[in-house]
């Protein structure tokens, strides 16, 4: 598989375009050029400089509370009696979720640019409460869009943006989710760009942002990789991510992709069955084209009309993937995998009940693979899953389904 | 060759500003649009923009969106916008037709497929707001070998450098984009357009129509005295949808939205 693919090749994207090989770009409307151009000036600049770096890490380690343990999960791995799982605990930062690495990341550019308003899309609300979380702590005005739909799914996270100060404005076009959102919060960044900073919630988007959310999201990856090599003196036979728009798996893949002994799972939401059509696997069932600034495998009709999606989770629920991992999948170095509503609840259940740990609906996913993964290997042989965010946002979701009153 | 620099040039020889209406094809229905377009080039109209419904019209405002919600309800596709082309020239030959629309249309059927089947259609040019020069090469290429025009936007926050590398990539005209936002939005500052129109000129000869803000007759002729023609789009859209929101038929909406152009064709030749 990965025979031909020399260690630099992973270095040398995105090329200059913001390309990686035909995906990615900056398909964006004209107003928004400049405002791209002067973001990938500033973060070129700040990426290369120690002061920046090293503001990055000290908010890292005493505001999020880095680095996050990696875990083994003895009982689950027993359980199981195949290769032995390893948890990175993201659902331990202050937020509950990987997104702050990147909201910490992006508000700093923010800070630096001297924009005063923060705009973000959401999903599951994670993303929306770690940007409303940084803008409390910086002073800066926070609106989050968020489709109507999943303002009704993920309620918790809605009062918690309001209680930290951020404005939550229901999407109601489209399929009033997080494509939606983000049409929304592209909408309203072209007409405020001057005062404006886009805090892009994943590894989508037009370039740069999908090199640099995935840049702060790489602290996932290095941290698990000299935490492998401290805990169990080796290199981790296989990763594990759930996939939405890809950041926590770009996170926690990007460091290890020149280690050719390391398989890599990203794992999408095959809703009622990717064979339903009604998912939102692009990468296993979609084909590429152009939406929200990138070109990358998309979910689209014959007639190059985006599909609506279906994820019991929120924050999978979207018809494209981070071009990234568009190109990640046609070379052949991550394999894209999906996990059904259904086997996803199941491993949130499993999970809560074997260690103690509720994972979000989002890594479920990831779980569920993982489950099925190692049963197919053997003891010596190690995985990490990237346990990307809790699922204390989730209980009113599943206690729903279930028929249960809370 | 396109329709669109001949008209151009026979609208400067006689001292006249281009009015351009923008609507989207299939809205309110399938069967209202061609005949529609006919009625817009009776009430003035020198160039017709018809927009290709996409499900995530990322530069529209309320009012557009909702039109590229209807027209996708009636499953209006790209091939079908070509088909309504195709039949605006069986009556008319002259008025040249501009397609605006989303990449990823385009992209699905592929730029050789889509440049030979506008061609066939007699479309003139083409508008796609998410195809910056940066990304637009290998459809620019195939729209050259059959002669259609690429039209690009230009914004109030292009910077005078970028404006040369957009024109070199241009051909029938260029649009300004006269407010920071989406379409239908905001009230647009003359002051600041013209200032914008000396720098894209100092870059080409290309004739300059502006857009986005455009509402009536006295925004089109504060705007069309110092560009070659104004676009509008919106205003349109809305005073059809409002009249057929409020009990209108069908007919006395398009009629509405008409009768708007024909004030603003008159405003602009009185000016
Ligand atoms: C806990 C958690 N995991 C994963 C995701 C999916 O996003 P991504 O694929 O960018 O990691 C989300 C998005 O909301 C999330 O909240």
């Amino acid at each position: 598989m990965t025979d031909m693919i020399s260690p630099n090749l992973f270095a040398s994207v995105p090329d200059p375009d913001g390309r990686f090989g035909p995906y990615g770009g900056k398909f964006v409307a004209e107003t928004l050029m400049s405002a791209l151009a002067d973001l990938e000036v500033i973060y070129r600049e700040l990426s290369c400089d120690p002061d920046f770096q090293r503001e990055f890490d000290s908010d890292l380690a005493h505001y999020v509370g880095r680095p996050s343990p990696l875990y083994e999960a003895s009982r689950m791995s027993d359980a199981i009696g195949g290769g032995r799982i390893f948890l990175k605990r993201e659902d331990l930062n202050h937020t509950g979720a990987h997104k702050v690495n990147n909201t910490i990341g992006q508000a700093l550019l923010a800070k630096h640019m001297g924009k005063k308003r923060i705009i973000a899309e959401t999903g599951a609300g994670q993303h929306g409460v770690a940007s409303a979380t940084v803008a409390a702590r910086l002073g800066l005005e926070c609106h989050v869009f968020m489709g109507a739909e999943d303002i009704k799914r993920q309620s918790l996270n809605v009062y918690r943006m309001k209680l930290l100060g951020a404005e939550v404005i229901p999407v109601t076009s489209g399929s009033k989710t997080l494509k939606d959102a983000m049409n929304e919060a592209l909408r309203d960044w072209v007409t405020y760009v001057d005062n404006t900073f886009y805090i892009i919630g994943t590894v989508a988007g037009p370039h740069p942002y999908p090199m640099l959310v995935r840049d702060f999201q790489s602290v996932i990856g290095r941290e698990a990789r000299r935490q492998s090599l401290a805990m169990t003196g080796k290199l981790p036979d296989a990763l594990v991510a759930c996939v939405g728009g890809g950041s926590n798996a770009i996170g926690l893949f990007h460091p290890f992709l020149s280690d050719e002994s390391v398989a890599m799972y990203g794992v999408e939401a095959g809703g009622h069955g990717v064979e339903t059509g009604q998912h939102a696997a692009p990468l296993s069932a979609g084909t590429p084209g152009v939406l929200h600034g990138n070109r990358t495998y998309l979910m689209q009709d014959p007639n190059g009309q985006i599909m609506e999606t279906h994820s019991v989770s929120a924050g999978l629920d979207y018809p494209g993937v981070g071009p990234e991992h568009s190109w990640l999948k046609d070379i052949g170095r991550v394999n894209y995998v999906a996990a059904n509503d259904d086997e996803a609840l199941a491993a949130f259940h499993h999970w809560t009940r074997t260690e103690g740990i509720m994972p979000a609906l989002e890594t479920a996913h990831a779980l569920a693979y993982a489950e099925k993964l190692a049963a197919e290997m053997t003891p010596d042989q190690n995985i990490i899953v990237n346990l990307s965010g809790r699922g204390d946002k989730d209980i009113l979701t599943v206690a729903a389904i279930e028929g249960i009153e809370v | 060759m396109s329709r669109l620099t001949p008209c151009f040039d026979a609208l400067r020889s006689s001292g006249r500003k281009a009015v351009i209406p923008y609507i989207v094809a299939g809205d309110p229905t399938v069967a209202s649009t061609v005949p529609m377009l006919h009625r817009l080039v009776a009430a003035g109209a020198d160039v017709l923009e018809l927009g290709v419904p996409f499900s995530d019209p990322m530069s529209e405002g309320p009012v557009i969106q909702r039109g590229h919600e209807r027209a996708l309800a009636n499953s209006v596709s790209l091939t079908q916008v070509l088909a309504m082309v195709v039949e605006f020239r069986q009556q008319d030959q002259t008025t040249p037709v501009v397609i605006m629309g989303y990449a990823n249309p385009v992209e699905r059927m592929g730029y050789a497929q889509f440049a030979a089947e506008c061609a066939a259609a007699g479309v003139d040019g083409l508008i796609t707001v998410d195809l910056p020069p940066e990304e637009v090469g290998p459809l620019n290429a195939e729209l050259q070998k059959v002669e259609i025009d690429n039209i690009f936007l230009i914004s109030p926050t292009t910077p005078a450098q970028r404006i040369g590398t957009i024109t070199a990539n241009a051909s029938g005209f260029i649009y300004y984009v006269a407010v920071k936002g989406v379409t239908g939005a905001g009230h647009l500052d003359s002051s600041d357009v013209g200032m914008h129109l000396d720098l894209i000129r100092a870059e080409t000869a290309l004739p300059i129509c502006v857009g986005f803000g455009i509402k009536d007759a006295e925004s089109a002729t504060s705007v069309g005295a110092m560009a070659d023609g104004v676009v509008v789009g919106s205003a349109l859209i809305d005073t059809m949808t409002v009249a057929m929101e409020s009990g209108s038929s069908l007919d006395v909406g398009v009629e509405k939205a008409v009768t708007l152009l024909g004030s603003i064709r008159s405003g602009i030749d009185n000016m």
